[in-house]
Formats: C-alpha cells, structure tokens, sequence
C-alpha cells in the first residue's frame, strides 16, 4: 500500500504539513476560516531540535498494536492496510494513545480520537500533508 | 481438518478465531458462550450508562464475525469442564464436544466476599457484564441512593457512569485509596479530588460490616442508607474447568509465552491467565483487554501450528473520570522522575538503566512512546532520556530508530 514516508534531510521544519492537515480535514473549503484565531489538530506532528526535524504522522502499521488494544472496536484495520477510526463507535478512553509508539493518534476537539487517514475519507484527494510540502521531505509512495 | 473449541466468547475468544483463522481458514471452530451476546466490549458498559454508547455500538466486531470466520457459537452455554485424555469439554447441560485443541477463554468473576445481610438486599448488583448494566439501568431511578463497594477501576467507572442518574452516589473501599492496584498515593489522591468536585462521597479506609436492610452498617460505625447496591469488590479468574483437567492454577491459569497452559492441547487467553509481566519480571494475571486481545490472538495461531509468541505483556491502564485522563504501565519501582502541577502528574520510574513504569495525570499527548520504551526494554543510554522525560517525542530515540520507522514498512 502507498503510505506517507518521511525523507527527513529535506525537512524545514516549516509546520506547513499541520496545518495542511487541519484543514484537509476541518471540512471547510476556506483555510482562513478554517484555522485562523483556532486551535488546530493536526493529524502529523513536526518534532525535533535545530539540528533535525521529521513530520510524524500514522505509520498503518502491518501488526498495529492500536487496533489490537482498542477498546471499544473503533480502530480496525482495511484490506487496503489503512488504518482507520470510526469516531461513531470511539468513547475516547485514550488506550490508543498509550500504546502507540510513535505517538501518531491524538485527541481531537470532540474528545474522541484522530488519525491520519491518507486523507483518503475527506475531499483532498490525496494526502494534504504531502502535497503541501514545499520541499518534498514528505512523500505519498509504495515501499 | 481440525476441531477447535474455545470456552468463552469475549475479546480473548475473538483473538484466538482470527489468530486460528490467519493460518487455518477450514477448521472447525466452536465457541461456548454462556451470555447470550456477540462478542462485546465489556469495559463499555459504564459508558452505555452514561449514554456515550449503545448496545449495538458496543459490539467488537461486525455483524457477521461469527459466519465470515465459519464459527458455530453456542448461546447460553456454559462449559463444566475438560477430559483432556478423551479431548471432549462437557458442558454443564452434559453436552460433549470434542476438540483437538481447547482455548479457556473464561475471563474472571466478581468476587463478592461474605457480608452479613447481603442476600437480603433487594436491589443489588455485580458490574462486569452487559446484562449487569442493563439489569442495574431498570433498578435506577434520579431519586436513588447508590452504594458503590469497591473503589478499583469497576467501581469508579461504575460511578461515572451513573452521576447523571441518580440522586446519590457512595463509593467505599477497605484500602486508604482510590484504584489502589494501579495508582500510589499522589496520583491517587487527584482522582479523588476530582471524584468528590463530581459530588461522589468516597468512604475510604472503610468498608460495610453488614446490611440491615437498605442500611449498610460499615466498620466505622457509620451508617450509609440506600436504594441501590453494586458490589465491585474485585474479579477472580474463572479457572474452573482449567482445574478440572489437570492445569496448574494458582491466581489464575499459568501460561506459556506460547499460551499453553500445563496441559498439552489446552489454551489459555485473557482475564483467566496469570502470564510473566516483563516490567516487574514477576507472573501476574493481568487483566485487561489488549493483552486479552493479544493473547487470544498467540493461543490461536499456535492452536492452528504455527509457534507464535507474546513475550512483552506489561499491565497497563489508560481510564479517565470526567474528563480526566489516567494512564498507567509496568511497575513502580526504581528510580522515580516526577513532575506535578495543580492538575498533572507524571511520574517515570526507571531501574537498572531501563524505564519500567510510569503514572501520568493529565498530560497524556504521545505516552506511547514511553510505553513502547518500557515493553522493548530500551536501554536508556541509547536514547536521549533527559529530553524525553520532559517531553515524549520520537526524534529522541536516535536518527537511525526515526529513519527506520517513518522511512519503512513496519
């Protein structure tokens, strides 16, 4: 399946992929209305320190322990290898949260938890967060 | 083809149908479930009360589970026990059905202890299973008085789920603290704070001695007057028909990495087993649903011949209270590293150069990357662990671990 990799030399540290991903998925086609004066939640995260930055964002693992300790069988697993959260059946316990080892899934404004979805369930059409990025230090490719 | 039975119909008995079904897609499976449901999440049920949830979206998997995974349940059934020499499980109906290999996927029972009085008290409850909470649901009115004994992690969630409900809601407990299992002192005394603002009396360090009708007399001397009772004193593995064919059982069913139990063809998965935790390097049961999951998911996969091992169960515990989020791992010793302000807590605690355990209020964002740290048993000379005590982020883990994980399939 084609996930987002990250290519981390080319990584500016720009932030631009977070708030790409806020309004992918905010539902609105105005980005100023969407994220202006807002607190945002993005799906990707930049971290790091003046020497390195990466995006970090779901990594749709092969064996994924967050589908595995779920809870309340909200997080599963597609044929495609996508994983996903049914926000319907999520009660935001947060076991998700403290399995995950990369610290992909986070609270969203509702209390319940988000992921990144390959923007594949909003109107981008493909990862925002990739095509986005000025300096391709993100990519949307099969490994 | 193969006969594979599974006694118990919870998470632990749906991993071990898709750990069986990932290598096997033609054996028989039976499962034997004594209540009369699909597979559930059983930890939902406070949140059904509360009314985040209903009982068709507290199921754990599809509709057809059962029929795309060609198993046959047996609604209502309950099995007595095992003959593993004849390889049959007798049901308690007398029933025989044989198997060449067996999953005891039997969970645990509320422990109820003997109090004086109790089987007088009209109105009175356990909370484990749907039919639990349904069954307390129609006992419930807004004008009730509840009594809720045991303030582990069934009786809190219990609460919660009722504060909306009913008039009065009492919590006691023998030991001096909330959650005593999981929670020292510190961070149990900001769940407490936070319970009683949510107007929940706690009666702690005390416990009922005897019922007089709606009346619980406690050790005290106190009297505590009510119109409903749950008792949620604690669980017990449900060993039973481990014991009857020959398993060794001490708290619960010992197992393997592999999830054997002593005796050769029979499985053990979830609640009912004890299994080695890593983080205290001690047999624990360890009770709660992704290591159900998991282990189900191992017992299966080795019913159907494959050699698959779980070797890095920790306990661990993400439970929140009003919007309070509570998260746990491994063990509480060693070296502690603290932070607190008026409404967070964390607390690392590290031995012999490796995190083990942790205790965190509030500030939950990314605890999986400590949790990953502690089941890998990450050297921390490794890592850079005086940043990542502060803030749990991944590029702390070194260039090659991040150029690994974010550039490849994992």
């Amino acid at each position: 399946m084609k996930r987002v990799y990250v290519n981390e030399k080319w990584c500016l540290g720009c932030h631009l992929c977070e708030y790409n991903c806020a309004f992918a998925n905010s539902g609105c086609d105005d980005m100023v209305k969407a994220l202006k004066g807002k607190d945002i939640y993005p799906r990707i995260k930049v971290e790091g320190d003046d020497k390195i930055t990466y995006a970090v964002s779901c990594r749709h693992c092969t064996d994924p322990i967050c589908v595995r300790s779920c809870i309340s069988g909200a997080l599963s697993k597609s044929e495609d290898g996508m994983v996903s959260i049914d926000k319907n059946k999520c009660i935001g316990c947060l076991t998700c949260v403290l399995v995950c080892p990369y610290g992909a899934i986070s609270q969203d404004e509702t209390g319940a938890v988000q992921k990144c979805e390959l923007c594949l369930r909003n109107s981008s059409g493909e990862p925002a967060c990739v095509k986005g990025c000025p300096n391709r230090a993100i990519v949307y490719e099969e490994r | 083809m193969k006969n594979y039975v599974i006694i118990g119909n919870g998470v632990a008995a749906a991993g071990c149908i898709e750990g069986i079904r990932s290598i096997d897609k033609d054996g028989k499976i039976t499962v034997i479930s004594s209540e009369n449901h699909p597979v559930y999440c059983r930890p939902l049920i406070s949140y059904y009360l509360e009314g985040k949830t209903t009982l068709q979206k507290m199921s754990y998997r599809a509709d057809d589970f059962y029929e795309k995974n060609g198993c046959e349940v047996l609604y209502g059934k309950t099995a007595a026990s095992i003959d593993p020499d004849a390889k049959t499980v007798v049901l308690e109906s007398g029933e025989k059905i044989s198997f060449d290999s067996v999953c005891i996927a039997s969970g645990s029972n509320p422990f109820v202890p003997p109090m004086e009085g109790l089987d007088k008290v009209e109105k009175r409850f356990s909370f484990m299973t749907m039919d639990d909470a349904t069954s307390l649901e129609s006992a419930i009115t807004h004008k009730s008085r509840v009594l809720i004994v045991g303030a582990g992690l069934i009786g809190l969630k219990c609460a919660e789920g009722l504060h909306e409900r009913v008039k009065s809601i009492t919590v006691c407990d023998l030991a001096d603290t909330v959650m005593s299992s999981i929670l020292d002192k510190d961070s149990a005394s900001m769940v407490e704070a936070n319970l009683k603002n949510h107007g929940i009396t706690l009666m702690l360090g005390d416990t009922v001695s005897k019922f007089d009708g709606n009346t619980a007399i406690m050790r005290s001397g106190a009297k505590v007057e009510f119109d409903v009772l749950v008792v949620a004193v604690g669980v017990r593995a449900a060993t039973k028909t481990a014991i009857s064919a020959g398993c060794r059982c001490e708290r619960g069913i010992v197992v393997n990495t592999k999830m054997e139990t002593s005796v050769p063809g029979v499985y053990a998965a979830g609640d009912c087993t004890q299994s080695y935790d890593i983080a205290s390097q001690t047999e624990k049961v360890m009770a709660i649903m992704p290591n159900a999951y998991m282990q189900g998911v191992c017992a299966g996969k080795n019913m159907a011949g494959s050699d698959s091992d779980f070797d890095n169960a920790i306990p661990m515990n993400s439970i929140g209270f009003f919007g309070q989020h509570v998260m746990t791992a491994g063990s509480y010793s060693g070296e502690v590293y603290e932070e607190k302000t008026q409404d967070t807590l964390k607390k690392l605690y590290v031995r012999d150069g490796r995190l083990v355990g942790f205790i965190i209020i509030g500030c939950t964002d990314r605890v999986g990357i400590y949790t990953n740290l502690i089941r890998n048993k990450t050297p921390l000379d490794t890592v850079d662990f005086e940043s990542l005590k502060v803030s749990p982020e991944l590029y702390l883990l070194g260039r090659e671990y991040c150029k690994s994980k974010l550039g490849g399939v994992i």
